[in-house]
This record gives structure tokens, C-alpha cells and sequence, in this order.
């Protein structure tokens, strides 16, 4: 059974169909990536996904269970957590702090939580920042917490939004390295990406957005030969890519 | 974490200190001093857990502390309430009226500005209504018939009036410092610091507001219920008008939000201002609160964490 | 009482030329919001200080309140000019939540200061024609009354050809609408901020100089139209001056029928549960993008 299953997901702004119809399924122990061009309604269908916004039409069932339209936090509650594309730190928070949040969710006592966080900050290499305020951090380490935090909920399902987008290609390979150790420990990931090259590595099957429609769906190898993705998505890409 | 033993050593000069006083200040002038200026930085507690912890910056706390001191007003002269007995009852009307408008305003999604302008339209119309209900005393506003006596809440002996109010203000801040270190506390800090944040990690953020309005409701209502029976009297202007709202911010704003003793500094900073403006210039209206006014704009120029900021490096 | 059709249309009219005055606090207050995107919560302080220099002017100086606006009102464009640049901007850093406990700041200090120097007093001037009665049918209303409700439309006027038939309402607009894409092509934001903070504080000065012959000053004064001016803007639309204008002529037909209904000391309130529903039910997207 899939982890994730959505089916026929519309959203509507205004005039702007931002999602139509896409269907989507997370199968467990694989790494799934949605990718498209700028604008195809990604970000969009991740927020309906995690609770953020509420489908005009369609189905999301998390672990055989119906969440359309489920508040974010419930989401997160049953095991579901987005990290953000623009990363959201609590900027006023040390990064031992920041974790511990996410790690409440399943651990009242805050020393304990606490001591979790840094467990976490090991795990993802970020030990020498636990005290400093997340306002300091770098992109990547804000990057990085973004993950922390999500991981400390021990979520079985992590919506990742362009966790590479804006790092230099040391720090790309080294967020695959955790992302893959993050699999390996049993939690199942989506993510979304515009870093060609690490999708194709990372991820076991790949759905294309554009214009708000799903217009591919395979494996890696799969959807770099794939004509309408070219036209669509890689000679644009290519011209869009983010260093 | 890291401050819990500079914390301790604090608390430990703190409250030898403020035990000790009474000793040293006979005078009921300067005792009449402390014990006010305890009161603003109970108050300022109270708006500190919901402004300071949790972000929610309201303008109309005087909508609290006017339902506790009413409530228990009306309770003793209207109904032949005990006092003891009236201040439990006011002090659950003031989290229920927390309550109410927590879950009204979060409920539409007020936040900053609005939030701060609703508290404060909250309580111009409680202001208005109670000028204007007989049983509220209308204009005349509420006399508490002198009958002294541990049993009606009320001393003969000021320094009794002193020890109540240095023991409330006490639990005020073990309640946030036990809030401080708990997940609750986790959970307003990061509302305030970002809800979106905060949603995706699994917080109700609905629910932690009104919980921490509900609590601060309550506690600047504990201020309302012993400002009437020190003073014994209260009025629309005094219980709803906005010289409280503003006296409930100005002390953690000045000492530092979202700190543990920043309300109790700032009370103190604000009670020395007061005193020397007097003396530099003569006890002529508005000079206080001039003065206030002059060093809240500086804190937030120069000093954003308040004057805990000065022993604190963390920015 | 109520049922006479007459008697309604007085009350009707008597609220409308009070609402006038709402219109034109509510006025200057708009355009700050609307460029700044930030609430003046000083802007019944300022209003306050201007009824006291029409207030002076008249008694010291024998300067009628309808001239001394030639003066009022440039002396504090120039007031609220400083005010914005070099008070409000540089302490606030820029943050919502911190601009309202800088102007609250601000209003603290214009009320006490007010108080320190010219006491609680309140203090009203004798103009002769205060005593004027135009007769318009249904009532008669006090000349003053009269002027102050044209002015407030004509203000409304001029307003919008400022905003739409000059560059300086085109930059004003320009910075309003996209920031960064002002600075981009060369508009000095900060001057632009200062110049809207600067007319919305004339604009103040002319309201106070049109109340000041049927009306009192105090210390207080201000905050007594702060939230008034708050409702009128919120109700009006964000910003907008045709919203505000007649945001502030249909507040101040609600207080003349709410004090008739409800007594002097009860009528007030439904100001403010108007300011209370209004904020609540409008849409959340409004309020809670911006101020986030």
C-alpha cells in the first residue's frame, strides 16, 4: 500500500489554475521527487498535501487514511511533516532550540527534548551550531535546520521543498548523504527539486509537473528520456539552474 | 538551561531582598512605593506571558484587570460576597474574559497591529458599559465598605499589603518560569517566532494562544482584585480606561519581554523614574508618564531586549 | 419621537457634519497607512496638538482659527515630515509591532507633555460665528458645522488629484504599491514615507483648525478619536480615501442615532463594536499577510 496517495488534487487562485488534477502515490521505502519548472504548482500541491491549504477538489489519503483538508498541524500529528522552501526558522532560537520543538511532539519533558535535538544536530552535522541563534546560520545550515527540526518530529512521511536549492555543490552532496540515511532509517520522502543532477541520483521515481498537471511519471532514467519532459521541463531547466 | 544557576543566584538576592524590606523601609511612603510598583510588575507579568512569551502584543490588558477588580467589587457590595471567596470568582472571570477574546480574535486571525487595536476596543466597550450599568456603580464607579481583617482581604498594617503582593507576584513568576521549561513555553516562543513554522511542526497554534491569553487574563486580574482592596475603590477609568493597558506594557517592554524578571526590572526602572522625575521637577501631572514615554522610545532604539538585554549577550 | 421622519433626518444630518471631522482625521490617517503600511496609533496626539496651536494662536495671537489653518497646516507637514524621518523610522527598524509601540510612545508623550504645560483644563474659544445657525429645513446647524463638512469633501478631492494628477502622487503611489521597484528607479522611499507622513499630519492640523470653534481641547482629546480614526480607515478600506471619507461621515451618523438610542454614556459604544466586527470579519488574508 502506498504511504501517500493523492488523486485528482485541484487548486484554483483567482484566475490561476495553479494544480489540476494531479494524482500522485508515495510508495514506502523509496525516494519520490516532483519536479517541473518554475511556477508549475509545486509548492502548491506540498502545501494541500501537508494541511496548508485546502484542496478545491480531489483526495489525499496518508497511510490509508483520508487527510483532505486536515489542519497542518494534524498532519504533522500523524506522521507527515513539510520542511519550507523559504526556510522559516525561529530566528530568535538557538538551533538546539529550534530542534527541540519538532521533538515535542512526541516528547513532553523539555530536557529530554532537548537532549534530542542535539542527538539530531549530530546525526546532521550541525554539533558546533547547537547555541548559536538560527538568525546567524548560513543558508545551507538553515537549510539544514529546516530538516533537523522536521526529522526531530520522527515523522514516516518527509515533504522535502528544494533543500539544495541555493547550495554549493559540496554541500548538495552532502545534504544527499543525509536525505539517504534519512531513507535508510525507515522514513519515506518526497521531495522537490530543481537540482537535476541529485534527483537523478537520489530519488527511485520521479513525477513532472507543468502548468499544474502531471505530464510524467517513472524512473530517473525513465523521465531524462522522456520527449515531453525535454520540451517542457530540461531545455527550460537547464536555462533556470540554480547554482 | 544555561541561565538556571544565574537564575538561582538571582532569585536567591531577589527575594532576601524583597523579604527583608520591610524591615529597612518604615516609611509608608517608600512602602507604599514598593508595594506599587510589585503590583505593576505583577501586572507586567501578566502581559509579558502573552506579549514577551507568546508575541501577542495586546494594548487593551486593562480589559483583564478591570473584569478582576470589578468582578470582585461587585461580588462583595452587590451580592455580600466574602472577599476571599469574590477574588477566586474574579480571577476565573478574568481567563474566562481571556478566553472569550482569544478565541474571537485568533479565531479570524487577528495578529500585530489588529490584535493590539481589538484588545484595546475590548476594553473601551467594557469601559463604556460599566460607566454606564448601575450595578457597576456607573459614573460613581465602586466604593469596598472599610472592614479590616486577614478574613475580608484587608490590613490595617500596610506591610501586610506589602507581603500579599510580593507572595503574588512570586507565584506569577514561578508559573512562567515553570511555563519557561515546559513544552507549552516551547510551543508560544516558536508562535511567536514563526507560525507557519510552528503549524508544520504539529502545534496548534490556535489553542496555545488561547491557552496563554486564558492565563494572563487571569493573572492581570489577580493585579485587578488587589488594587480594590488596597485601594478600595475603582472606577471605569481606572478598571477598563487605557492608562492600565499602558502601565501593563510599559514595565516588561522597559525590563526586557519575554524574560523571566523583566517585568519586575522594568517595574522597579519605572518606579526610580518616577521618583526623580518628582524630584527634578515637581510633582505636576503628565512629568511621569512624560518620562516613560521618553525612555520606552529609547529602549526600543537602543536597547530592542529591554534592560535585561544589558546582562544578557544573547541579542 | 423616533417615527418622525423630520426629527431622523436632523439626527441624520447633525451625524454626518460631526462624521465630517471623523472623514478628515480618518483622511490623513489613511494615506499614512496606505504608503507607510503602518498604523499611526499618535494620531489623535497630533490632532491634539494642533486644536492646542489653534487653540494659542486664537488667544495669544487673535488668529481665527480659518486663518491660522494657512500656518497650521504647513507648520505640521513639516512636524510630521521630521517626525516620520528621523523619530518613527529609525527607532521602529522597519517592524509593524514596533511602529504602534513607537507611535504609542509618541502619543504618551505628546498627552503628558500637553499635560505638564497646559494642565487637564478644558478650553474652548469664542468665535461669533459658532453662534451662526443655518437653517437647512429639517434642523438648523452651526455654521462651523457647515464649513467643516464641505472642507472634508473638498479635502477628499484634492486629495485625489494629488494622488493622480501629479508626480508627486505618482511617486507616492509607486512607493505605496512596490517598495523595491521605487528605489529601483531612483524615488527616495524614505522622503517619499516622510512626505505621506508629513501631508497626513497636515491634513490632521486642518481637521483640528475646522473643530476647534465647535469643540474643546484637552490632554486627552486625542485618544478619543484615535480609535474613531482607526474604525473609519479599517471600514473603509485599507488605505483608501473615498472609503475613509465616507467611512467617517457613516460613523458619525451611527454615534448621532446611537446616542439617541442608547443615552449619552451608552451611545459611544457602537463605535467600537463596529471597530470590533469590522476587524474580525473581514477576510484574515487582509490583515494577517500584512502585519505578519
Amino acid at each position: 500500500m502506498a504511504v501517500l496517495e493523492a488523486e485528482g488534487v485541484s487548486k484554483r487562485f483567482g484566475g490561476l489554475q495553479a494544480v489540476a488534477e494531479a494524482s500522485l502515490r508515495v510508495e514506502p521505502g523509496r525516494i519520490t521527487a516532483l519536479i517541473g519548472p518554475n511556477g508549475a504548482g509545486k509548492t502548491t500541491l506540498f502545501a494541500m498535501i501537508s494541511g496548508f491549504l485546502r484542496p478545491d477538489s480531489g483526495s489525499i489519503r496518508f497511510d490509508g487514511r483520508e487527510i483532505t483538508g486536515l489542519a497542518a498541524h494534524r498532519v504533522c500529528r500523524l506522521g507527515l511533516v513539510r520542511t519550507f522552501q523559504i526556510v522559516q526558522p525561529f530566528a530568535g532560537l538557538t538551533v538546539r532550540e529550534n530542534i527541540a520543538v519538532g521533538g515535542h511532539l512526541k516528547e513532553p519533558d523539555r530536557g529530554r527534548a532537548l537532549a534530542a535535538a542535539a542527538a539530531i544536530a549530530r546525526q546532521l552535522g550541525m554539533e558546533a551550531m547547537l547555541d548559536a541563534p538560527a538568525q546567524s546560520l548560513t543558508v545551507a545550515g538553515r537549510k539544514r535546520l529546516e530538516l533537523a527540526r522536521a526529522l526531530a518530529t520522527q515523522p514516516r512521511l518527509l515533504l522535502l521543498d528544494e533543500v539544495m536549492a541555493g547550495l554549493i555543490p559540496t554541500e548538495v552532496s552532502e545534504i544527499v548523504a543525509v536525505i539517504r540515511a534519512i531513507r535508510d532509517a525507515g522514513v519515506d520522502i518526497l521531495l522537490i527539486e530543481h537540482v537535476m543532477q541529485a534527483v537523478m541520483s537520489l530519488s527511485d521515481d520521479v513525477y513532472v509537473l507543468n502548468n499544474g498537471r502531471i505530464i510524467a511519471h517513472g524512473a530517473p532514467g525513465e523521465i531524462a528520456a522522456n520527449g515531453d519532459v525535454i520540451e517542457a521541463y530540461l531545455g527550460q531547466g537547464a536555462a533556470h539552474a540554480r547554482g | 538551561m544555561r541561565l538556571r544557576s544565574g537564575q538561582a543566584g538571582a532569585l536567591f538576592v531577589l527575594a532576601a531582598f524583597f523579604l527583608l524590606l520591610p524591615q529597612f523601609v518604615t516609611s509608608s511612603y517608600w512602602l507604599g512605593l514598593w508595594t506599587l510598583t510589585l503590583f505593576y510588575a505583577l501586572l507586567g507579568q501578566s502581559w509579558n506571558l502573552l506579549g514577551g512569551y507568546g508575541g501577542q502584543v495586546s494594548f487593551g490588558h486593562a480589559v483583564f484587570f478591570g473584569t478582576g477588580a470589578y468582578v470582585s467589587a461587585v461580588l462583595q457590595v452587590k451580592f455580600g460576597f466574602n472577599a476571599w471567596a469574590g477574588a477566586a470568582v474574579a480571577v476565573a472571570a478574568g481567563g474566562l474574559v481571556g478566553a472569550f477574546l482569544g478565541a474571537v480574535s485568533f479565531r479570524y486571525g487577528l495578529r500585530g497591529s489588529y490584535f493590539a487595536l481589538v484588545t484595546l476596543a475590548f476594553a473601551e466597550v467594557f469601559r463604556v458599559l460599566v460607566n454606564s450599568w448601575e450595578l457597576t456603580g456607573s459614573g460613581f464607579g465602586m466604593l469596598i465598605p472599610l472592614r479590616p481583617g486577614a478574613a475580608h482581604l484587608q490590613f490595617t498594617d500596610r506591610t501586610w499589603f506589602y507581603y500579599l503582593i510580593l507572595a503574588l507576584l512570586a507565584a506569577a513568576c514561578a508559573l512562567v518560569w515553570w511555563i519557561e521549561r515546559s513544552r507549552f513555553g516551547a510551543y508560544l516562543v516558536a508562535v511567536r517566532e514563526n507560525e507557519d513554522a510552528a503549524q508544520a511542526l504539529g502545534i496548534d497554534c490556535f489553542r496555545v494562544k488561547v491557552v496563554a491569553i486564558t492565563l494572563s487574563g487571569a493573572l492581570a486580574s489577580v493585579a485587578g482584585v488587589f488594587y480594590v482592596q488596597y485601594f478600595l475603590f475603582v472606577d471605569s477609568h481606572i478598571g477598563y480606561g487605557p492608562a492600565m493597558s499602558v502601565n501593563a506594557l510599559l514595565a516588561p517592554l522597559i525590563g526586557g519581554a519575554g524574560t523571566l524578571f523583566g517585568p519586575l526590572i522594568g517595574a522597579v526602572a519605572l518606579g526610580a523614574l518616577s521618583e526623580l522625575t518628582t524630584l527634578a521637577l515637581g510633582k505636576t501631572p503628565g512629568v511621569n508618564l512624560l518620562a516613560f514615554g521618553v525612555l520606552l522610545l529609547v529602549i526600543l532604539r537602543f536597547l530592542p531586549n529591554g534592560l535585561m538585554g544589558l546582562f544578557r549577550g544573547r541579542a | 419621537m423616533l417615527a418622525d421622519p423630520v426629527f431622523l433626518l436632523a439626527v441624520a444630518f447633525n451625524g454626518l457634519t460631526v462624521g465630517a471631522i471623523y472623514a478628515l482625521v480618518a483622511l490623513g490617517l489613511a494615506l499614512i497607512y496606505g504608503v507607510l503600511h503602518i498604523i499611526n496609533f499618535a494620531h489623535g496626539s497630533l490632532l491634539m496638538l494642533a486644536l492646542y496651536a489653534a487653540f494659542f494662536l486664537f488667544t495669544l495671537g487673535g488668529v481665527d482659527p480659518y486663518v491660522a489653518v494657512l500656518a497650521l497646516a504647513p507648520g505640521f507637514f513639516v512636524f510630521g515630515y521630521l517626525l516620520q524621518r528621523f523619530v518613527i523610522a529609525p527607532i521602529s527598524f522597519g517592524r509593524d509591532t514596533n511602529v504602534l509601540l513607537v507611535t504609542l510612545g509618541l502619543s504618551i508623550i505628546f498627552d503628558n507633555l500637553a499635560l505638564y504645560l497646559w494642565t487637564s483644563t478644558t478650553r474652548t474659544i469664542n468665535v461669533p460665528y459658532a453662534q451662526t445657525y443655518v437653517d437647512i429645513g429639517v434642523t438648523a446647524v452651526a455654521l462651523p458645522r457647515l464649513v467643516a463638512l464641505g472642507a472634508a469633501l473638498l479635502v477628499g478631492v484634492a486629495f485625489w488629484l494629488l494622488m493622480t494628477r501629479t508626480d508627486l502622487g505618482k511617486a507616492i503611489r509607486a512607493v505605496a504599491r512596490e517598495r523595491q521597484g521605487a528605489r529601483i528607479v531612483g524615488i527616495s522611499v524614505e522622503h517619499i514615507f516622510a512626505v505621506s507622513f508629513g501631508l497626513g499630519t497636515a491634513v490632521v492640523a486642518l481637521a483640528a483648525c475646522l473643530l476647534l470653534p465647535t469643540f474643546y481641547v484637552t490632554p486627552t482629546v486625542g485618544y478619543a478619536f484615535v480609535l474613531i480614526a482607526f474604525t473609519t480607515v479599517v471600514l473603509g478600506g485599507m488605505g483608501s480615501f473615498i472609503g475613509a471619507l465616507l467611512g467617517g461621515l457613516l460613523l458619525g451618523v451611527v454615534e448621532a442615532f446611537s446616542g439617541v438610542l442608547l443615552g449619552e454614556s451608552l451611545g459611544q459604544i457602537g463605535i467600537f463594536l463596529i471597530f470590533i466586527l469590522v476587524l474580525l470579519f473581514r477576510p484574515t488574508g487582509f490583515f494577517g499577510q500584512r502585519v505578519a
